[in-house]
Order: C-alpha cells, then sequence, then structure tokens
C-alpha cells in the first residue's frame, strides 16, 4: 500500500479537520488517539440543547461527534485518508448527558475487510466507564479505490 | 386540529438545536409534519455533501415531531426520552435542501417505534432512513425542575 501521503495522524487532522462545516459548528475537538481509536470531544452550548430549559444537550451532536470520531478512526487505523461514507450506525442512548456537561465521543476500528469497516465506541460526560451513549457502525470505502490500489 | 395550527405547534416546538442547524417546519402532509433542513456550511461533511451526523439530526427531530404530533391528537402529556436510534444512510445528500418525514408505527404507553425517511428532489429515492424507540415518562418525571 504504497503511498506518497504521510500516515493519516489525528492530532495534525484535527487541526484543519474540525475546523470547517458541520464539525467546526459544533466546535468538535481532538483529545487523543490510539492504534485504531479517536476520542473527540463537543463542548456544551446552549443552542446544542434537546429540549428548551433542560440545559442537555441533544441527542442530534452526538450522533455527529460518535460519526466523526468513528471516521478519523478508521483512518487512523489504515494510516490512509481514504474516501469513506457511513453505512449505519446505531446510537443506544444509556441516560442524558449531565446538565452544561461537554460530551466526548471515543471510537474504535474493530474490524477491517477491503471494503467495510467496522466501528463501536462510547460517548461520556466525564467518567468512559459511565456512558452516555453505545454507538456501532459500518463504513464503506467510496469507489472501490482500495480495489484498484491492492 | 387545522393543518395551519399543527404547523404552527410543530414549529413551536422544535427544540434550540434544531432551529441552530436550520431546520423548519416544511409543511403538513396528512397530518403529519414534513421537516426541512437546506444545505450551508453549518451541515457540510464532505464538500458539498451532508455530514451523516446533520442529516442524523434532521431525522431524529422528524421522527419527535411525528410522535408529538401523535401524542397531542391522543391527548397525552409526556417527555420523550431518547432509547436508541439507527440510521442507514443510503446515498450522499448533496448541496440541496433535504427533507424528512417520520411514522409512528408504534405508540404503547411506554414506548413508541418511529421510523424516519431523508429524501431530497426525488421522494421515491430517500438519502438517508431511520428507526427510533422513544421512552415516553409522566410530564413531572426526572424532570428536575
Amino acid at each position: 500500500m504504497a503511498s506518497d501521503l504521510p500516515p493519516f495522524d489525528p492530532a495534525t487532522a484535527a487541526t484543519f479537520m474540525l475546523q470547517h462545516g458541520h464539525p467546526g459548528w459544533l466546535g468538535m475537538r481532538y483529545v487523543a488517539h490510539g492504534a485504531d481509536w479517536v476520542e473527540l470531544a463537543l463542548p456544551w452550548r446552549e443552542d446544542l440543547v434537546g429540549e428548551t430549559g433542560s440545559g442537555i444537550l441533544a441527542t442530534g451532536p452526538i450522533v455527529s461527534l460518535m460519526d466523526m470520531a468513528s471516521g478519523m478512526a478508521i483512518w487512523t487505523a489504515t494510516s490512509e485518508f481514504l474516501a469513506i461514507a457511513t453505512l449505519d450506525l446505531r446510537v443506544d442512548y444509556m441516560r442524558p448527558a449531565r446538565k452544561g456537561a461537554a460530551v466526548n465521543g471515543r471510537s474504535e476500528c474493530y474490524r477491517r475487510t477491503r471494503s467495510a469497516a467496522f466501528v463501536r465506541g462510547i460517548a461520556h460526560d466525564g467518567d468512559p466507564d459511565d456512558p452516555v451513549a453505545h454507538v456501532a457502525g459500518v463504513f464503506m470505502s467510496i469507489g472501490g479505490r482500495r480495489d484498484e490500489r491492492r | 386540529m387545522s393543518d395551519a395550527d399543527l404547523f404552527a405547534a410543530v414549529e413551536r416546538e422544535l427544540p434550540a438545536y434544531a432551529r441552530s442547524l436550520g431546520i423548519a417546519v416544511d409543511s403538513i402532509e396528512g397530518g403529519s409534519p414534513i421537516l426541512v433542513v437546506p444545505f450551508g456550511k453549518i451541515v457540510e461533511g464532505r464538500p458539498t455533501v451532508f455530514h451523516g451526523g446533520a442529516t442524523s439530526g434532521l431525522l431524529e427531530n422528524a421522527g419527535y415531531a411525528a410522535l408529538r404530533v401523535e401524542l397531542a391528537r391522543a391527548d397525552r402529556q409526556q417527555r420523550l426520552k431518547p432509547i436508541n436510534v439507527t440510521v442507514q444512510f443510503l446515498s450522499a445528500a448533496k448541496s440541496r435542501p433535504t427533507y424528512a418525514r417520520g411514522r409512528v408505527l408504534r405508540l404503547g404507553r411506554r414506548n413508541a417505534n418511529i421510523e424516519v425517511e431523508a429524501w431530497q428532489d426525488d421522494r421515491t429515492r430517500p438519502v438517508a432512513t431511520a428507526v427510533m424507540n422513544v421512552l415516553m415518562a409522566a410530564p413531572e418525571d426526572g424532570s428536575g425542575s
């Protein structure tokens, strides 16, 4: 898998990837990563609340956070920035995030095939052992580029 | 309730997050609301394409809007708590408005199952679908305020 590009580094990529578009609007930040996982943070904001006056982040931004962390986990696991698309994403909400709390999303790419990548992760608001949500998803590479490149 | 009243009620109950994302009520069709979100920088993922998270946000809000309408019709006032959502992304949502409509498949006493579809130009070719399970609690339960 020879490539002219340096291996994908989520910490470096975050400096531009999380500045624009939907992730930029949500204010996502890079937190940490390992060989096959990435953790991002979503700061609390009044205008992202899901129920007026509740002070609790809506579920929508949590899906966005997990989708982004999952994509970055796949690029980190493959070391390559290939075009991918989310095929399916399931989010189980364990409990509401605490009022006014930022939410972190950590996703791991635990299995890759030629064209699919499987991810799982959690969202938490401070204690990873007491998650706000569990997530499972499947991503596909776009346009069969990997096949062409073997 | 007339379609105009229903339109106003659905719009009034859109949460802060939905308004921030640019979600609005498009129309009422057969007594059920269609929500819309315009394309723009704040929903963009890959260039010129909706971010999956933004599409999911629209789907979830359309699901909640459909459920609120059903509950109002049954004269029930309950707090909605998400149990889960599964989103299927069928094709890239391009730089055009995206619409979504939810359908309550089952309305139980404690939980509801909702199916939602999102589309752009062609209603028969959805760009994404979702299935949601929602818990319905008593109005005062767990509100903490």
